[in-house]
């Protein structure tokens, strides 16, 4: 069923104007409403605020505090002393451009390894028996269902020093000496796309399950070779599952924080590992708040695609 | 997709599987480890397991994630079930694309901004973190989930059902306990295993939300991970991933049922 979800599975186009809007229809819209409103929506308005404040050596950390006591009067000092301090120290210090670059290599070289090793898998478990696919499905489900932090885990064992991965090699005689694996850009490579595989297969794999194999027997008979069928075929017709994983991978690793900050070295810090910093070492919340704006800005396109991708897969058609 | 598997496709499903278990199982047999060194193998020994007994701060986040996890899974399957229900159901209405857009963004927001974001929050509105507000956090992010869950489920869904019990003249709010939920049922099900998993899962944003006295398991096993691999850690690792094992299979066999039963249904429904 989890499967279901991420399979993005195109449904029947919805009928509208069905409704008939008793006070319980009405609640079903608006107590989720609500909810996300108050706890999904409203924390950003007030991360853009505090992004728009000084650091202080206060409880909380910040000036101004908007004081709603005082009225209008109160609401114009507020305003008067809002500033662009965290954004101008977010611009001028090299550390944090630096650091959202990295991200980005990482993000976008690791949907690419992810798209590389899961198309593969995805269109193997597409083609297995009809009654083989349920269990594979619920075998790639499955390591998502453990928890992030323990596959993350599970990976040091293997990449420290005297870890598996090395007495493999030395045994193997393919390295004299250990090497050196945990604390570089390959471990945070691996991790990733350790962790992100299963985002990466469900959708290609809903995607290829659903395809038509008459067209490349079509393509074969008109003599055309399985290369290029694959590629005038099979790859076009996948492209909404490989835009659906490739951004569910993207998304999230830009701001990943777990895996760089355990398997990763401390040279070049990922913009997630930043932000923790700025805030849990430094306290300087204006400036987390700043890193968080900033990244949610460069953020903004690829979410606005993946919503379009959400509502046209889940709601079968616009609306 | 039809006609048989080429050994390429089997290779490469092989291949995959074995990248997505290998880890996980030597994880698991280390757990079993005599050695104090988890990277000597010291014959098997439940030496571990019985330590993790004596870890006093373990077992009370433990106890503390668990209650926490079932709490806010069960508050995000009736928020999310709603959810679902307006997305899918109520067509349009006034301010729609918020909405769905509130409803998917948390899919994929890093959780370090979701997570700056909450604590802020909280912050402004004064309120003690601890307990609470980790559970606030988590149904916030896992409501989401069920939502797409159960969305799925009721997009593919054959409404003659509904309709033929409102032709009998079935009261909407009626008809939808009746009729509608025992059918989303075992999407409803799949929902809180999985937000009573993610909560489980959760690092980073039970780290800004949680106050003192709230140390979660995730949190606990961070702090300890950061000093170093122990096997004590792959102990409380192998049984979360037993629990989560366990847990899915039975979800997975309890939908199938609910299949079967659905699939009955809605023959039931054609014939009508």
């Amino acid at each position: 069923m989890l499967a279901a979800a991420f399979l993005l599975v195109p449904g029947r186009p919805m009928r509208n104007g069905v409704t008939h809007r008793s006070w319980s229809a009405r609640l079903v819209v608006l107590i989720p409403y609500v909810w996300l409103a108050l706890f999904f929506l409203a924390p950003f308005v007030i991360v853009l605020k505090i992004s728009l404040s000084q650091t202080a050596l206060a409880q909380p950390p910040y000036l101004p505090v908007l004081d709603l006591a005082a009225g209008w009067e109160g609401l114009k000092d507020f305003a008067a002393q809002l500033s662009l301090d965290a954004y101008a120290l977010i611009w001028s210090d090299d550390l944090y451009l630096i650091s959202c670059l990295k991200s980005l290599q990482v993000a976008a070289v690791s949907t690419v390894i992810l798209l590389v090793i899961g198309y593969p898998l995805a269109y193997g478990m597409a083609r297995a028996p009809r009654s083989m696919q349920p269990v594979l499905l619920m075998l790639v489900v499955l390591p998502f269902w453990t928890s992030f932090l323990i596959r993350v885990y599970a990976w040091i064992n293997i990449l420290q020093r005297d870890g598996l991965l090395n007495d493999t090699l030395m045994a193997l005689r393919i390295v004299d000496a250990p090497v050196t694996w945990l604390a570089s850009d390959t471990a945070i490579y691996i991790g990733v796309v350790y962790s992100y595989l299963p985002f990466m297969v469900l959708p290609l794999y809903a995607v290829l399950e659903k395809m038509d194999p008459t067209l490349l027997e079509a393509a074969a008979d008109l003599g055309c070779s399985r290369w290029r069928a694959f590629w005038l075929i099979t790859v076009p017709l996948s492209l909404p599952g490989i835009a659906a994983g490739a951004l569910l991978c993207f998304i999230p690793v830009m701001g990943e924080f777990v895996i760089p900050d355990l398997l990763g070295g401390s040279d070049t810090p990922m913009i997630g590992k930043t932000l923790w910093t700025e805030f849990f070492s430094n306290r300087d919340w204006p400036v987390a708040s700043a890193i968080a704006v900033a990244l949610l800005g460069v953020l903004l396109v690829p979410i606005v695609l993946y919503e379009r991708l959400q509502q046209r897969t889940l709601e079968g058609g616009r609306p | 997709m039809r006609r048989g598997p080429t050994p390429f496709n089997v290779v490469s499903v092989a291949l995959g599987l074995a990248f997505l278990y290998l880890p996980i199982v030597i994880l698991v047999i280390y757990s079993f480890n005599a050695s104090r060194l988890v990277t000597v193998w010291g014959g098997w020994s439940l030496h571990w397991y019985r330590e993790l007994l004596r870890d006093e701060a373990m077992l009370q986040a433990a106890w503390q994630s668990l209650r926490i996890g079932a709490l806010s899974a069960t508050a995000a399957t009736v928020l999310g079930t709603l959810a679902a229900v307006a997305l899918v159901r109520h067509g349009r209405f006034r301010g729609r694309t918020l909405f769905s857009g509130m409803v998917y963004a948390p899919l994929v927001m890093p959780e370090v901004i979701t997570g700056v974001a909450l604590l802020l929050l909280f912050v402004a509105l004064g309120v003690d973190r601890g307990f609470w507000t980790v559970t606030l956090a988590h149904t916030t992010l896992t409501m989401c989930f069920v939502t797409v869950i159960v969305q799925s489920r009721l997009v593919g869904f054959d409404r003659s059902l509904e309709e033929a019990a409102m032709d009998l003249g079935c009261p909407p709010l009626k008809t939808f306990l009746t009729v509608t939920l025992p059918l989303i049922a075992p999407a409803i099900a799949a929902g809180w295993m999985l937000a009573f998993s993610l909560s489980l899962d959760d690092l980073v944003l039970a780290s800004f939300t949680t106050g003192p006295g709230a140390t979660t398991l995730p949190i606990r096993i961070y702090s300890e991970v950061r000093l170093g691999v122990k096997p004590e850690i792959n102990a409380i690792c192998t049984v979360i991933i037993a629990v989560v094992a366990l847990g899915t299979v039975a979800a997975s066999l309890m939908s199938k049922r609910g299949a079967l039963k659905r699939a009955r249904a809605e023959g039931l429904g054609t014939q009508v």
